[in-house]
């Protein structure tokens, strides 16, 4: 099947103008962060007038980046393989099994994904902190209570991918395990577990990049010590002034783990999704 | 993609045979059948404790006067019934009007975000489909804006909207489309759902594109050799073998996109900074201004409760008319 | 059921004190700051030692975290639904008859005024900016501070211009003068809700309007109000001698532009720390009174500046409420009035160090003087904070319809700010 001539230009066209259109703000934030403060306040240059690393170093006395940093990876690393290994059985009783309450469980854990955030934020902040009051357990303003919150987030849609993906693996290695005296919980992580690593990574990437980014309840759920990249970043915006480039650089430096991470593994999050949510 | 969505019962057709259950399981179904409750106690309680109740209070606080003075205690609040529901509704006061005026910028900017997302996607995953040299590295280039935290994104774009030291107005003044001398604004007035738009759409298409792309993987070369043979070209192929294979995909993607860009907060609260311009006044941060920013939480719940019963009843009316159509054929 | 339950916990909770804050130990506090420097980590490093001198004499320790203004009151409203948060928070004393009505704060009466030294140690505007009148206030003053008119004294020189105005006209034909290329008369902070509605205050005072009647019901509308909104955001659209890109500027870039030069005039509160930061120095900037109206309006007030300023406030659940108290009385003594107030620019909230020589300084004279003769409250309703919001955002968005050109006439003022008043009906 030949690409006529008229199809090869609107190909590179089409193409080339979505690269402007992604790439754009990716060199700003890039370029930005290489630039001194005049430069960010003064009207936009394409280049630096000269190149320096100042905010780079700066911007880790500016806000305590550090800090946010190291909170939001142990918030959003726990929440990404905590939820996953919930959604892992959760997905496996939902595939493997018939049972009364089944599409019930299924089409409430999926609408809890339309509620607005706004709408349970401040019961929940409420919840977090009698439930401390009571147990002694500090939810509210925890890296703890954050945990779980976002772990709940990313977890209808990763039943789902899971079902989705579980569902793909032939029964009859169910069966053949089964014979040979396999147990329902042998089964799930000799058989179907080993064959559904695609669809494992993908659903903790996206459980990664949920608890990464989300900034509402990041901003009432947490003080000082407890306090993510999402709200954090904020601090750049001071009482004197903003300071672009310094945002800029800490935006480059928050970004790139999460970015390497999820292109490094966008072939499983491909696989996954092909096999799960859009088969 | 926080608080993002994913649709409802939608799971497509096809699954596995298991309506006939085989003898095996029914000669252990005793054994088994707390099994798969106790396999999803786990995420039940989570969910219910994190989103269930805490959503149902919410709907108990829509029925209350809670304003500043008696969130300390909500027992000495008064009981409302049905009072925030009805200044929600109502068209005569400021607050109805600007609630219903918030609405329908939601909805134009969902309608158009979605659009031009799924165009986007599209255009993108099939110009993709054939083999040319750094087709990989488009590939990866495209899909990290989906990667990117929000938050980082969102900045990055307000910085570059500023009217005196944004890229976005250098550009346009080089290319000479805008007066240098006296620029326009983007992040406030009439221009600032043109800015949120363009910010939502650079984060949201490359999902569309994930998605498309995975779906175009499963049609067979085959079709497109046929078609190619019947001498269909380029708009046929679509039309008759692209478009109709992605059915399934779109159904669950449009859904997933609207769902989360009708309740999209973060990118107008990092991008407007806590309160939007009236011209892109998106539901959510409305709703968070009516709540939040004047303390009046049993209004703000009432409006929120009203948002979740519109989802509610576009979602099931959408899944009902894809369904239907899909069966029909 | 479940929710019932639930609900009742949260009430008995919430009403029963038990939130829990310093986790017992008496000999610990829990204090947000506001942020009043450079940066949060400016004022970490300006607080510390002074706590640390707190900790010598007391034997209590206290946990400082430095908030900043964008999270404040969320964050304080937060602490007072919940009954969990600091002991001790520094609030910005506008909001005080806001924070008051949630009864989240312990009232200061008589008798605990005098465990902190007397009511009579406090300037007495300051004290009146820190809750309702005629109840118990919800905090006492920690830093003063006032509106006033800085100007750049080389491009007054430049211009031939030898005395910064006195009155609303004078300065229009001043900024006049000094608005070309690349340099504007006087730089004003659009897009700020806050700045805004503290305009808004001033300029009605002088309009002869009032924002709440005495029954505390919203007047917002009134012709008086409508015609001070209209003078302050005329500076842009009408007498331009403002940049247009001031109608976004939210983050303080009016006091860069300032610093920067790119700006002869500014209307701030105690702003010169902040230049210096900026590497403008002292002798650059010079100070006045905020102008008045050359012909005062029917009814209008001698008023050209808000009664500003951050108050210290007591939680009602902290569980050391004599600790709290000391450190309260430690903030307002007459030795950390004066390190404190000095770093920062601002003024004593006691009378005892008025005369100190840290504040005798051509800033903090102007300063001082129209704190004492030429101030006003805010209105000191329980809507304030609300107040502040709808009307502050109302002119933002006639601020934006000036910018691009719009005519902002008295019909559009009056309307933006009489749904601004529809909605505090709500």
């Amino acid at each position: 099947m030949r690409e006529s001539t008229g199809e090869r230009w609107a190909r590179r066209v089409v193409l080339g103008l979505l690269t402007l259109f992604v790439l754009a703000p990716l060199y700003v934030m890039v370029s930005s962060g290489l630039k001194p403060l005049r430069d960010v306040q003064g009207a936009f240059t394409w280049l630096p007038s000269r190149v320096t690393f100042e905010p780079f170093v700066e911007m880790w006395q500016t806000v305590p980046l550090g800090r946010y940093l190291v909170n939001s990876l142990l918030v959003a690393s726990s929440a990404a393989l905590v939820s996953v290994a919930i959604a892992i059985f959760a997905a496996f009783a939902i595939s493997r099994y018939r049972f009364r309450g089944r599409q019930l469980f299924s089409v409430t854990v999926l609408s809890t994904q339309m509620f607005p955030g706004i709408l349970f934020l401040l019961p929940l902040f409420l919840i977090y902190v009698n439930l401390g009051n009571a147990t002694g357990i500090e939810l509210y303003a925890s890296r703890l209570g954050l945990t779980i919150t976002y772990l709940t987030f990313s977890l209808p849609f990763s039943i789902w991918m899971l079902v989705g993906y579980f569902d793909s693996i032939p029964r009859g290695l169910d069966e053949a395990a089964q014979v040979d005296g396999a147990g329902p919980l042998r089964t799930l992580f000799q058989v179907i577990l080993p064959t559904a690593v695609p669809g494992i990574v993908a659903v903790t990437v996206y459980a990664f990049m949920t608890a990464w980014g989300e900034v509402l309840f990041a901003s009432v759920m947490t003080d000082e010590h407890s306090r993510t990249l999402a709200v954090g970043l904020q601090g750049y915006a001071t009482q004197y002034n903003v300071y672009w480039n310094q945002a800029m650089a800490a935006s480059v430096v928050v970004s790139v783990p999460v970015v390497v991470g999820f292109l490094a593994l966008q072939r499983y999050f491909v696989a996954g999704l092909t096999a799960g949510a859009v088969k | 993609m926080a608080t993002t969505t994913a649709p409802g019962p939608v799971r497509p057709a096809g699954r596995p045979a298991e309506d006939g259950p085989p003898s095996r399981r029914r000669r252990r179904g005793v054994r088994r059948s707390y099994l798969p409750y106790l396999l999803l106690v786990p995420a039940a309680l989570l969910e219910l404790g994190i989103h269930v109740v805490p959503m149902l209070v919410g709907v108990w606080m829509s029925l209350l006067e809670l304003t500043q003075f008696h969130i300390r205690d909500w027992s000495t609040a008064p009981f409302a019934g049905l009072d925030n529901y009805r200044v929600t509704f109502d068209l005569d006061s400021a607050t109805g009007r600007d609630l219903l005026h918030s609405f329908w910028v939601t909805t134009a900017y969902t309608t158009l975000s979605v659009g031009l997302s799924w165009m986007l996607g599209l255009a993108a995953a099939v110009f993709l489909q054939r083999p040319f040299k750094g087709r990989a590295l488009l590939r990866t280039l495209f899909l990290t804006p989906y990667a990117l935290p929000v938050y980082t994104a969102v900045i990055t774009w307000t910085f570059m909207f500023q009217r005196d030291t944004g890229l976005v107005n250098h550009a346009l003044d080089q290319l000479g489309l805008v007066d240098g001398a006296n620029p326009p604004f983007w992040l406030i007035g009439e221009n600032s759902f043109v800015a949120l738009l363009v910010v939502s759409v650079w984060r949201s298409w490359p999902f569309a594109f994930l998605c498309l792309m995975a779906g175009l993987q499963n049609v067979p070369a085959e079709l497109y050799e046929a078609s190619a043979i019947d001498g269909a070209n380029f708009w046929r192929r679509l039309r008759d073998v692209t478009l109709p294979m992605l059915r399934p995909v779109n159904q669950v993607l449009l859904l997933v996109l609207f769902l989360w860009t009708f309740n999209d907060f973060n990118t107008p609260y990092v991008l407007f900074g806590g309160s939007a311009p009236r011209q892109a006044d998106l539901i959510s941060i409305h709703i968070y201004q009516s709540s939040f920013v004047t303390w009046n939480f049993g209004l703000g719940s009432a409006m929120s409760v009203a948002l979740l019963l519109f989802l509610l009843v576009v979602t099931a009316g959408y899944l009902l008319v894809t369904n239907r159509r899909r069966e029909h054929a | 059921m479940a929710v019932a339950a639930l609900l009742t916990t949260a009430s008995l909770a919430a009403c029963g004190d038990s939130g829990s804050s310093s986790e017992g130990a008496a000999k610990t506090l829990s204090y947000w700051a506001s942020n009043q420097g450079a940066s949060i980590e400016f004022d970490k490093q300006t607080l510390q030692p002074e706590l640390d001198k707190f900790e010598q004499q007391t034997g209590i320790k206290v946990n400082l975290e430095v908030v900043p203004w964008s999270d404040l009151l969320n964050r304080l409203l937060a602490a007072a639904t919940s009954g969990k948060g600091p002991d001790v928070v520094n609030i910005g004393n506008t909001w005080s008859a806001s924070l008051q009505a949630t009864n989240a704060l312990i009232p200061f009466d008589d008798a605990t005024l005098a465990r902190i030294g007397g009511k009579d140690r406090f300037v007495p505007a300051a004290l009146a900016a820190a809750g309702a009148p005629g109840k118990p206030p919800a905090a006492v003053p920690l830093y003063s501070l006032a509106y006033a008119l800085y100007y750049n004294k080389k491009m007054f020189a430049d211009a031939g211009i030898a005395a910064p105005p006195a009155t609303w006209e004078e300065l229009v034909e001043t900024g006049r003068k000094l608005t070309r290329a690349g340099q504007w008369g006087l730089a004003v902070e659009g897009a700020n809700p806050a700045e805004n509605s503290h305009h808004a205050f001033t300029f009605g005072q002088q309009w002869g309007g009032e924002w709440f009647d005495s029954a505390g019901k919203p007047t917002f509308d009134t012709p008086q109000n409508v015609a001070a909104v209209k003078r302050y955001i005329d500076l842009m659209a009408v007498d331009k001698i403002v940049n247009p890109s001031n109608a976004e500027y939210a983050q303080n870039q009016s006091v860069a532009d300032f610093a920067n030069r790119k700006a002869a005039m500014l209307l701030w509160q105690a702003a010169g720390s902040n230049f210096k930061a900026q590497g403008m120095s002292p002798e650059e900037w010079g100070v006045a009174p905020v102008p008045f109206p050359a012909t005062p309006p029917p009814g209008g007030k001698k008023v050209n500046s808000m009664v500003a300023g951050i108050n210290i406030a007591i939680f009602a659940h902290t569980e050391n409420r004599d600790g709290a108290l000391q450190f309260v009385k430690f903030m307002t003594s007459d030795a950390e009035q004066v390190i404190l107030n000095k770093t920062y620019g601002s003024l004593p909230s006691v009378k005892t160090v008025s005369a100190d020589p840290a504040f005798q300084a051509p800033e903090q004279k102007v300063l001082g003087e129209v704190l004492a003769a030429t101030a006003a409250p805010l209105p000191q309703v329980p809507e304030e904070s609300q107040f502040e919001t709808l009307v502050g955002t109302a002119m933002k968005e006639l601020f934006a319809d000036a910018a691009s050109g719009k005519v902002v006439t008295e019909a559009l003022v009056k309307e933006k700010l009489g749904v601004a008043q529809q909605k505090m009906g709500s």
